[in-house]
């Protein structure tokens, strides 16, 4: 009787070593150059990502579906947030607001369709967004190029941003520290957020699947045993309804990273209009 | 009661934070069901702004949900 194997959940984030390279360290930091799951998944993310653009960008009049689907995530940065959210001004903030949306919906996507499993002794998928490095580098490029562009566009007024107005000097001093500690909480939210989903629905997908294969084990002993097989269906139902609603949830999660950006973007690019 | 116990327990404590992120969810999505019920057509117009208020409101419980995987499986342990 093949016995179940243990239900490790965490088991799948775990970082593997495939080719070894150089490490060395530099300023008491380690650095590690191997290439591992989680660098071979980010390198396949980008080649499918550069694939898909190379095939799909061309400027033709009627689109073929190639060019639509392009277009049409294009138009979800551009016609449903940064026009409405920023305005015209935020036209030359497209390009990145574009790349970091595409990226992170191709990395999230890769997590929930490119699940092989095990094969050949490896495990071959990875959620590369379900590392809070990945998702940490991600929002603090984003945060503090926003931040620093502040300063580039208005100068040291911008530290007005942490004085609110209509209190009068003592009352905005007094909130300045709040405020400011509510701005640069904006980083760690906006990666724990996306690193939280991605961990959350994969452990959860992980779950009810190892729940499939130790109660169908137990089915198969027999006598009073066998009922185990209706829980065994219902948790495989479950990850049917799992997988769809993860398909949303990384769809979901790259554009409300991309919406955050854009909404901390109108703050420094509209500063001194309007609030 | 030993350490790995207190531990198990406190991690499944810590979940309890989700309660807010769960009421907060059903009072954004309800108000805006009641909203756009009563006014289908400014609907589509507000679908941004839906989805930022709940990736706001979800921090929360997912707040909950990483303390509660520090305490299972981060230093310390």
């Amino acid at each position: 009787m093949a016995k179940a194997p243990p239900i490790e959940p965490m088991e799948q984030f775990l970082i593997h070593k495939w080719i070894p390279g150089p490490s060395f360290d530099l300023g008491g930091v380690h650095f590690d150059m191997s290439i591992t799951n989680s660098v071979a998944s980010m390198i396949a993310g980008a080649i499918i990502l550069m694939a898909f653009f190379a095939l799909t960008a061309r400027g033709q009049i009627v689109p073929n579906r190639g060019q639509a689907l392009a277009e049409s995530l294009y138009n979800i940065v551009d016609r449903v947030l940064v026009t409405p959210i920023i305005g015209p001004h935020g036209r030359p903030y497209i390009p990145y607001l574009f790349t970091l949306f595409s990226v992170i919906l191709v990395l999230n996507l890769m997590g929930v369709l490119l699940s092989f499993g095990h094969l050949f002794g490896q495990t071959w998928s990875f959620t590369v967004t379900s590392q809070l490095a990945i998702t940490a580098t991600l929002a603090v490029l984003t945060f503090f190029s926003i931040f620093f562009l502040g300063f580039i566009k208005h100068g040291p007024k911008f530290l007005g941003l942490f004085f609110p107005s209509g209190m009068g000097v003592i009352g905005a001093t007094l909130m300045a520290p709040i405020e400011m500690i509510s701005y640069f909480v904006r980083p760690i939210t906006l990666a724990m957020r996306l690193f939280g989903n991605m961990l959350g629905g994969h452990v959860v997908m992980n779950l009810f699947g190892s729940f499939v294969v130790a109660l169908g084990l137990m089915a198969l002993t027999g006598g009073i045993a066998s009922l185990a097989i209706v829980p065994s269906a219902l948790s495989f139902g479950m990850i049917v309804a799992l997988s769809g609603l993860e398909l949303v949830v990384a769809v979901l999660q790259a554009f409300v990273f991309v919406a955050l950006a854009t909404v901390y973007l109108n703050e420094v690019v509209n500063f001194g209009h309007g609030h | 009661m030993d350490a790995h116990a207190a531990k198990l327990i406190g991690a499944g404590l810590a979940t309890s934070g989700m309660i807010g992120a769960g009421v907060g969810l059903g009072v954004l999505f309800g108000n805006y069901l009641q909203a756009a019920i009563r006014n289908p057509s400014a609907a589509a117009s507000q679908q941004t702004m839906l989805f930022l208020g709940m990736a706001l409101t979800e921090t929360m419980g997912l707040f909950a949900f990483v303390v509660s995987l520090i305490i299972l499986f981060g230093a310390g342990a």
